[in-house]
């Protein structure tokens, strides 16, 4: 090679590495350079459309956001957990989380390790002008390590570069692997890619084998560590001295070039986009439309990996698949009506998804907004409130709402008022009589406007008695007493709160006895208002605490939920068994929840049950502490 | 003759000849539950809006099949969707999304 020892003679104080490529350039950058100017240009005008679309308000507490000491650690800490190490996948599925960070934090170390080692030894390359977008990717195909003079620092990058190179290269081994089996990283269902998707995937594949390829073929001239040199050794043996390396280096920038090209379309977007859906949502931006604004970003946000469809409670059922959070996101990118609709409606809204999503997508907000667009501009006519919720002034402070479910299953109201009674509680009962709704159910089915008016109805009613405390025996109340009504100088508690707080103060005595019991946390209560300690704390002074198969915020659904729209009888039957199934893991002689929909749900699973455990008591919260 | 506006027979007349067979089909298909409705009543014994206001799913079902859809649509209004008629059921009749798809099917806004 002749100008190499031209180059060498001219730079007589012969540094590290020298541009063996004087121009910079060489044709075979075209692929990239054109596929990612074409991704930078896309997520460029995307950024700024979406930003547009945002309300104004909400644009100016985005910016403010971004210069706030508190969501700037908050946003450095999720864009290191949740975009590059995937700390939520992790604590779930430890395989799986590797495979994720894998990818993930490997590409982005070599990106940034790439354009380090660019910067240190030809600082003039990172000049757009001079190759600044592709130089950095191919730096190894542009420049000759001297032998003579390799130091520390120049191995100690090469050593890095790869260290994560083979670190990528394990997470796209288990992704490979994956996609045949891929409950040995535990997913039992995963996402049918589209056509999109399939061209980004499988570039995705070669994309690091190749420029192991192109790498090792030119680490004699380059440079390179354990990895490369030691393929390198390897092609020498194979093909001898001399090694013709350009088709590789084409392959790599031409798979690259694939790769950046099919982005915008697939699912593989998210590795940008989540980055602004941390910033939107750390900003604590709502989103108003389900398709417009901040829905957008958390729409291109979704990884569609999948992992809700395990999640989903009605995926008991595979003909359910079709109806999890990961397509219906799919379909609002698509802008396909038709199936948005049916797959928003089906939905029972328990947040399992939402909880267990490792970019925090709140698929059920928008399952709620789109619901909005159809149904909150359907007729009401609540002409008859004033009437209903007159407002009377009682002496307590404490004031008991116990809400339409609870008066279908009076157990529960007899159950409060015995454990009132021992603890000496004086309440009020504010809708002994019957009330009106809290107005969740009408939020949940995308009547927000009429939902407005019920909630101020009721507000009324509970800001007239003079309370200081509102106990709510059902957790679809609670929810939206404690989100949406703004009760100031009111506390809202739900009772499983109440009664852990009677029996830590000492003023409701509770005697311990042999009772194996299991607690379900309904959906509203546990990933809604995120009540899990207060009522196991209560139960484990009652009786044994035993643990169901899936607890906390992977409870599942008792399938009663009012959160679906069009869910029939049979396939909430088939969710309630599955869901009894999980709770009766440890052999439990009751089951204990605090919601009156989950306990008539279960009171019937129970007794319809093909299980052979039929004689397992089903027990409202408040039963157990007035035995 | 010269119709002075009265008559003797109130406007409640069912006249069966007005009922609109497809219309009533467009709500099956959307939601078949209406079908198998068997007029018990116990969502109207506890409903929470119809302890303030008449209104009756059960009723506003009949008023459908009697050719009266404008008085089903006017009671529905009522309606919170607090869903303890769906609890109490005997036929399982996912009565929410009834009362929705009644309202999107018959109402004339």
């Amino acid at each position: 090679m002749t100008p190499l020892f031209h180059l060498l003679a001219v730079q007589a104080a012969d540094p590290e590495v020298i541009d063996r490529i004087p121009s910079g350039y060489s044709h075979f950058v075209i692929p990239f350079t054109i596929g990612i100017t074409f991704m930078l240009c896309w997520i460029g005008v995307g950024c700024i459309r979406l930003l547009a679309a945002i309300p104004q308000s909400d644009r100016l507490k985005f910016w403010k956001s971004l210069f706030l000491p508190k969501t700037i650690i908050k946003n450095l800490k999720d864009l290191f957990g949740d975009c590059l190490l995937h700390v939520k996948i992790w604590q779930r599925k430890p395989l799986l989380g590797y495979m994720h960070s894998a990818i993930a934090f490997g590409w982005f170390m070599l990106i940034v390790l790439g354009h380090i080692e660019v910067a240190l030894f030809v600082p003039a390359r990172l000049n757009v002008t001079r190759g600044g977008l592709f130089y950095p990717i191919f730096y190894r195909y542009f420049v000759w390590m001297n032998p003579g003079h390799t130091t520390l620092r120049g191995s100690f990058f090469f050593f890095l570069m790869d260290f994560f190179l083979l670190y990528v290269l394990s997470g796209i081994a288990l992704a490979m692997f994956k996609r045949f089996r891929s409950i040995v990283l535990g997913m039992r269902h995963t996402t049918k890619p589209s056509l999109a998707d399939r061209v980004a995937l499988y570039s995705l594949w070669m994309i690091f084998p190749l420029r192991l390829l192109a790498e090792s073929f030119t680490a004699d001239l380059s440079g390179g560590s354990f990895l490369t040199v030691g393929v390198n050794h390897f092609w020498h043996l194979l093909f001898g001295d001399k090694l013709w390396f350009t088709p590789c280096w084409w392959a790599y920038s031409i798979c690259l070039g694939l790769f950046f090209a099919a982005m915008p379309f697939s699912r593989y977007m998210h590795i940008l986009t989540e980055v602004l859906w941390i910033l939107l949502r750390n900003a604590g931006i709502q989103p108003h439309h389900p398709r417009k604004g901040v829905a957008e970003a958390e729409i291109y946000a979704c990884s569609s990996c999948g992992l809700c469809l395990d999640a989903c409670p009605m995926n008991v059922q595979k003909k359910n698949l079709k109806y999890s959070s990961v397509y219906f996101i799919r379909f609002l990118r698509r802008h396909n009506e038709k199936k948005i609709n049916a797959i928003a409606d089906k939905c029972l809204m328990c947040d399992k998804c939402h909880a267990l999503c490792p970019v925090g997508v709140d698929a059920p907000a928008l399952r709620r907004a789109q619901r909005a667009t159809v149904n909150n501009s359907l007729p009401y006519d609540y002409s008859y409130l004033p009437s209903a919720c007159a407002g009377q002034l009682s002496e307590q402070k404490v004031l008991y709402f116990a809400g339409c479910m609870t008066h279908l299953t009076p157990r529960i109201i007899k159950a409060v008022d015995r454990v009132f009674k021992a603890a000496g509680v004086e309440y009020a009962f504010a809708d002994r009589d019957g009330g009106i709704c809290c107005g969740r159910p009408l939020m949940l089915a995308g009547k927000t406007e009429a939902a407005s008016k019920v909630i101020e109805a009721n507000k009324k009613l509970i800001v007239e008695s003079g309370c200081d405390t509102l106990v709510l025996s059902c957790p679809i109340c609670y929810k939206i007493f404690k989100d949406e009504y703004h009760l100031e100088g009111i506390k809202v508690v739900h009772y499983t709160q109440f009664i852990n707080d009677l029996i830590a103060s000492g003023k409701l005595k509770v005697e311990k006895i042999d009772e194996k019991i299991v607690y379900h946390d309904p959906c509203e209560l546990g990933r809604g208002c995120g009540v899990y300690y207060e009522p196991r704390a209560a139960l484990g002074q009652a009786g044994t605490l035993v643990k169901a198969s899936k607890e906390y915020d992977e409870s599942v659904c008792c399938g009663g939920s009012l959160g679906s729209l069009t869910l029939d009888t049979r396939d909430r039957a088939r969710i309630s068994e599955s869901s009894l199934e999980i709770l009766l893991a440890e052999d439990p002689e009751t089951i204990v929840t605090a919601c009156p929909l989950c306990l008539k749900t279960f009171s019937e699973a129970v007794s319809n049950s093909r299980l052979p455990r039929k004689n397992v008591a089903v027990k409202d919260f408040a039963e157990v502490f007035c035995r | 003759m010269v119709d002075f506006g009265f008559g003797l027979v109130p406007s409640s007349r069912i006249n069966l000849d007005l009922f609109d067979k497809d219309k009533y089909e467009e709500l099956a298909a959307v939601e078949p539950d209406v079908r198998i409705c068997m007029a018990c009543g116990s969502c109207t014994a506890v409903c929470t809006a119809g302890k303030f206001s008449t209104t009756s799913l059960r009723e506003a079902i009949e008023d459908i099949k009697n050719a009266q859809p404008a008085k089903a649509v006017e009671m529905l209004q009522a309606c919170q969707l607090c869903g303890k008629c769906s609890m109490v059921c005997p036929r399982g009749i996912n009565t929410r999304h009834l009362i929705l798809s009644i309202t999107k099917t018959y109402s004339t806004k």
